[in-house]
């Protein structure tokens, strides 16, 4: 698959616009301006960005806990996200959802769940809805190797199997479950041997290769909008922080973590545009600057949004 | 020219979906058995033939995705309904109700509305035992964000589920199986049963009956029997637990200044416990006599007859408790 010189670009820019994002959100939740938990997805970059690349304004997406790195690089406005999570009423979801219950509908980020696991049984009515008006749009549930321990992975695989959904399955394998490694919670090597008990066709690629994401999401989504039903893809990556910030992460082994941090997506595509005479380490830089002012503005944004009232509590209970 | 017919509760939940169906196309029924079985009890019989496959789906034994399809359905601008059967296997959707459908509009700051409607049956009566006879409505209740509708013959089966598949909120509608076969006069013209408004079915001055569900056959014998002995009952059937018509039971109970909460489910934290303290609560000085509550007892469902008789509250435990209170 040729991979045009824009996209290329554009897949670099994305990256750096959710690392940075995440980066700056780090420092201020450690700061204690941020109320609530949060769980940070640096690392995971490249499966966030080689998928959402493949996709429309009109498709859409749901997202785990650890779900700002798919929502930004789907095209979610920074600063209502950025408000969000600081719990601002200029928030795209009023300050009442935070990080892991975030929604921004009208890019198709149908929702991050608190539930592991949950999205895929949701994201089979999108689909379903998406195929029920005889569109060619598509939909992507995201979850890591913890969530296809889950009731809602099987039943979810299967219906979305039999009413042939356009539904593409993304498992980011980012090598824990909360705290416990995949070795001790999943029976096989490769959790999408799974997808063939379902009649389901599946990838596995590197999830630190953005191009190799990107390529496989470009089988699934052409599947799914010709009609031909649900996809799993595998990503093999690494998830740089902890389960949530503030975690000690003492249950991995000595020297994983730089092991990993050595294979960074984003440096490894930098290195390779580079090779490739397709950027250059100004024009790197020139990005890097123009995604720190863009979230700057954000962090800006947010703070300077008010509080949600008290009596934001008693409404939009009901429609 | 409007006018009647004779309808069972069978099929006027039937005729209200086909309705619906005809009137807007994103309306479709989801679950085990509604398409080309009819129904696992016959209550979606011929839908598939009018409206096609592709709006009548059969579905794997899958009841959290079941619901779950349907919340993102909803999310995404359709209005599905869903049956799931016994009201027992509700428990395995608990998780999409109560975490998912209830929250989504309030949670995404009012991003999104989730229009759909779950139908569950109660069985109570059938000796099908304890894992398909319950009464689980207290549960969803206590939910914010969710509707919950009971209905209790044709003419309010048919008005609420209309009014269930028009509502822009997650409606769960529980109906009786013992009723399935009860017929009644019914209107031929469209009209629906608003929701969150009780009805007063009989009229009275001496005590208020607030019967849920199927308990209101129960309830209108025992007010007929009590008439007899010169005990006038005023019937309230509630038709929604969630949210719950007090306004209607206040202005009953100013009247009467007596309440009995008759329903299947359990005593313990069941709806009868809600209404009993708002009536303490605001109507303490009208009350001749403490809110009595007619309802099952702190244990499990028997498939054996004898016990399980002795389960479900009836019009005889209704006499019995009425007189008590009007010694």
């Amino acid at each position: 698959m040729k991979i045009s010189k824009d996209t290329k670009i554009d897949l670099l820019k994305r990256m750096i616009r959710v690392r940075t994002f995440e980066d700056d959100t780090t420092k201020i939740f450690s700061g204690g301006e941020m109320p609530g938990f949060l769980h940070l997805s640096q690392g995971e970059d490249a499966v966030a960005v080689g998928t959402c690349a493949n996709l429309r304004l009109e498709d859409a997406i749901y997202t785990t806990h650890r779900g700002h790195g798919c929502i930004i690089a789907k095209g979610a406005d920074l600063k209502p996200m950025m408000a969000e999570l600081f719990g601002r009423i200029a928030g795209c979801c009023k300050g009442r959802a935070g990080s892991m219950h975030f929604a921004d509908v009208k890019t198709g980020c149908m929702g991050s769940n608190g539930i592991v696991g949950e999205g895929m049984r949701i994201a089979l009515g999108t689909a379903f809805a998406q195929q029920y008006n005889k569109t060619d749009n598509c939909t992507a549930v995201y979850f890591g190797e913890g969530a296809t321990g889950t009731g809602s992975f099987h039943e979810s695989m299967n219906m979305a199997a039999i009413l042939k959904l356009p539904l593409i399955f993304v498992c980011s394998i980012n090598l824990y479950a909360q705290m416990t490694p995949k070795s001790d919670h999943v029976s096989i090597e490769n959790v999408s041997d799974r997808a063939a008990g379902y009649g389901m066709p599946s990838i596995i690629a590197d999830g630190n290769d953005v191009e190799a994401v990107y390529e496989a999401m470009a089988k699934a989504v052409k599947h799914a909008r010709e009609g031909k039903g649900p996809y799993m893809l595998e990503f093999k990556t690494y998830r740089h922080h902890g389960h949530f910030e503030g975690d000690p992460c003492n249950y991995r082994p000595a020297g994983e973590l730089e092991e990993w941090k050595k294979k960074d997506p984003i440096m490894l595509y930098e290195k390779k545009l580079t090779k490739e005479g397709v950027v250059d380490e100004k024009a790197i830089q020139a990005v890097r600057d123009a995604v720190k002012k863009e979230v700057d503005e954000a962090v800006d944004f947010a703070r300077k949004s008010p509080q949600p009232e008290i009596e934001e509590l008693y409404v939009d209970i009901l429609a | 020219m409007a006018g009647t017919k004779t309808l069972n509760v069978q099929w006027a939940i039937n005729e209200a979906i086909k309705e619906e169906m005809e009137r807007d196309p994103s309306v479709f029924i989801v679950g085990e058995d509604v398409g080309k079985p009819g129904g696992p009890f016959g209550v979606t019989r011929g839908l598939i033939d009018q409206f096609g496959a592709g709006r009548c789906v059969d579905t794997p034994i899958s009841e959290g995705a079941i619901v779950g399809l349907c919340v993102g359905a909803a999310a995404s601008g359709l209005r599905p309904v869903a049956e799931i059967m016994f009201m027992n296997f509700i428990t395995l959707t608990v998780e999409e109700f109560y975490n998912q459908a209830s929250k989504m509009r309030w949670m995404f700051g009012g991003q999104v509305k989730v229009p759909m409607v779950v139908r569950a049956m109660t069985a109570g009566g059938f000796g099908a035992g304890p894992h398909h006879s319950s009464s689980l409505e207290a549960w969803f209740a206590s939910m914010p964000g969710m509707k919950v509708v009971m209905p209790s013959n044709s003419y309010t089966a048919k008005g609420l589920m209309k009014a269930a598949i028009r509502d822009d909120n997650p409606v769960l509608y529980v109906e009786p199986l013992s009723s399935y076969k009860l017929k009644m006069e019914i209107p031929t013209d469209d009209y629906i049963c608003p929701i969150g408004k009780a009805m007063v079915t009989r009229e009275g001055k001496d005590i208020t009956i607030v019967s849920i569900g199927r308990m209101l056959q129960e309830a209108m014998k025992a007010a007929d029997k009590l008439k007899a002995d010169g005990i006038e009952a005023e019937v309230i059937d509630l038709l929604c637990v969630n949210p719950i018509d007090m306004d209607t039971i206040y202005a009953s109970v100013k009247k009467t200044n007596r309440c009995v909460i008759i329903h299947e489910a359990k005593k313990v934290m069941g709806v009868g416990a809600e209404i009993a303290a708002n009536l303490q609560e605001n109507l303490f000085d009208w009350l001749d006599a403490p809110v009595a509550r007619v309802a099952a007892p702190f244990t499990h469902i028997a498939f054996q007859p004898k016990l399980e008789k002795h389960y479900f509250p009836d019009a005889d435990k209704l006499i019995a408790q009425v007189k008590k209170m009007i010694g």
